[in-house]
């Protein structure tokens, strides 16, 4: 019995309905983008048509309007993730910013040679990439813990990588390739009694798993909206208040000072300090109707649904012969299928897929150190929604022994 | 034909399946990396150049049956041309994915034609070819207009 229905849920996402070369659509690829609700377009028509201005800057009404709508969203936000308070909800334009300004601000000022950032193999660029800015600017240290043979974050190793010098632990949620799920809060035990801080990326974690931030204990924790049936252009980071507190601005601008004279300025409180320039007003908006819609479902639906989806689709590629499949089994394993068909390339499984209509992921999906890791610089990529059907999970399965067949008879 | 057919013609799976030419070269007068930094595949070409002609190619790398086919087929055709052949051979090849139809030098080549209508896929069909420019230093295909 599925814990959600998503044929019901489906009507309110008209781009479903469309056709892709002839046949009717079938997108596998949330993980990447997710689809968007009627409810979250038309909150944002609503604040469009009626209540857009500059918000924190005017005195008339609809500069208030746009004002509480804007900071209605960020309370949305921090409700969601079960955040202590609000002001510690930094609206960003994804989780990429949001964890640049993490590297940025708080690295910025506090790392220094030597000190040491632990991150997984399977970390995606954006969790990847801003550290090695440090590590040329600095001299930081990033260690690089691995995977166990069952392609989960070898735990073991993650505690023998932190010392005396590690400062932060940086990892995901859930894995954007592997669809594994971290025990965040081990991890973040692991980190606080090294005196080491944890930053996660919740990318794929807050569109698919309940988060509760205050169970978590992590320390920074990164979203995008468009992942999690908001709009692109906005994103949040959370971060505990006292670290927010401490931090210095990430870019310069209006709305983020205090007072400003030609020689210098000083910097407004959390989380305006952060917000420099006018902000993503009307995507926040949208980003709480996506709210609204998620919890109207609940997480905790979306993750079974998910991950039985999952399960179904892992366990009929597990009876085709010639289909590799990655990453680990069991109950900390998300709607993500991860694959390859031996002897095609995965931009090839793409076209063929896509040829019937089956939107699905191919490459190094932004983590190319895991491709070494996995022996496959490559893989293609089914990712899953409150809107999948099973009836889809089985087109995509047909069409991935079809495509097998097709390119098997020029082996 | 499939749709799919009509892509993936025979030739192109051929020398997919069984690439000519790959390979180092060990006295290659020009050795160029390419990379698609969208998908991560990368090439490695080799040239012997004699008095401006090309003597030998070689290529190495992973890729698609599309990228590694228009490498094949690529190596193949560049035998014994000039430097300036092959870098109109390029010219012609990239106009044919651009949508133009098929110049006659291009030959077996004009089998990758139909990647003109998949635009996902025009990076993975040129990737041999920004190669060959870089490695005899021509202009950047990219950047000439249509």
């Amino acid at each position: 019995m599925s814990p959600l229905d998503p044929r019901a849920l489906r009507r309110d996402f008209p781009i479903l309905e469309r056709s892709v070369n002839g046949h009717p659509l079938v997108y596998l690829d949330s993980a990447a983008s997710s689809q968007k609700p009627r409810q979250v377009v038309e909150a944002m028509a609503a604040y469009y048509y009626g209540h857009h201005a500059n918000v924190h800057r005017g005195a008339h009404t609809l500069s208030v309007e746009a004002t509480d709508a804007y900071e209605g969203a960020r309370a949305r936000v921090a409700g969601f993730l079960n955040a202590p308070d609000a002001r510690s909800v930094v609206f960003t334009r994804n989780t990429t910013e949001a964890l640049n300004l993490v590297v940025s601000s708080w690295g910025g000022a506090n790392l220094v040679e030597g000190d040491e950032v632990v991150v997984t193999v399977a970390e995606h660029h954006a969790n990847l990439v801003p550290w090695h800015f440090l590590k040329r600017q600095r001299g930081i240290v990033i260690r690089h813990v691995g995977l166990t043979d069952d392609q989960r974050v070898d735990l073991e190793g993650l505690q023998a990588a932190i010392g005396e010098r590690t400062r932060v632990v940086a990892t995901f949620h859930m894995s954007n390739v592997l669809g594994a799920v971290n025990p965040v809060r081990r991890i973040a035990d692991m980190a606080h009694d090294a005196g080491a801080l944890l930053v996660v990326d919740g990318a794929q974690g807050a569109p698919h798993l309940p988060v509760d931030l205050q169970a978590l204990d992590c320390d920074f924790y990164a979203l995008s909206g468009h992942k999690m049936l908001g709009p692109t252009g906005v994103g949040a980071l959370w971060a505990r208040a006292e670290l927010l507190e401490s931090m210095p601005p990430f870019l310069g601008g209006g709305e983020m000072i205090r007072r400003v004279t030609l020689d210098d300025s000083s910097y407004a409180g959390i989380p305006a300090r952060f917000e420099a320039g006018t902000p993503p007003v009307a995507e926040a908006v949208g980003l709480a109707a996506a709210i609204d819609y998620l919890e109207g479902v609940g997480m905790e639906a979306v993750a079974e649904h998910d991950a039985a989806l999952a399960r179904y689709a892992l366990e009929r590629l597990d009876a085709v012969a010639g289909v590799t499949l990655y990453g680990p089994r069991g109950s900390d394993r998300a709607g993500i299928v991860t694959f390859n068909i031996d002897g095609v390339h995965p931009h090839d499984v793409a076209t063929a897929l896509d040829a019937e209509g089956i939107a699905i992921r191919s490459g190094h999906h932004c983590a190319q150190p895991l491709g070494g890791v996995l022996g496959a610089s490559a893989t293609a990529r089914a990712s899953f929604y409150l809107y999948t059907t099973e009836d889809e999970v089985d087109r995509f399965v047909e069409a991935v022994v079809e495509t097998r067949d097709f390119f098997a008879a020029y082996a | 034909m499939s749709f799919l057919e009509s892509l993936y013609k025979d030739v192109i799976l051929e020398h997919y399946k069984r690439p000519h030419n790959r390979g180092a070269l060990d006295d290659a007068s020009h050795v160029q990396e390419g990379v698609n930094p969208s998908c991560g595949d990368e090439l490695t070409l080799y040239l012997r150049v004699d008095q401006g002609v090309i003597r030998a190619v070689g290529f190495e790398g992973e890729g698609c049956a599309i990228s590694q086919a228009s490498a094949s087929l690529m190596t193949d055709a560049l035998k014994g041309r000039s430097v300036e052949q092959a870098l109109e051979l390029s010219r012609a090849f990239r106009a044919m994915i651009r949508g133009r139809p098929p110049e006659p030098e291009l030959g077996e080549l004009s089998a990758l034609q139909g990647i003109a209508k998949l635009h996902a896929r025009v990076k993975c069909a040129t990737l041999a070819w920004t190669t060959l420019d870089a490695a005899l230093e021509a202009p950047e295909a990219e950047a000439t207009p249509d």
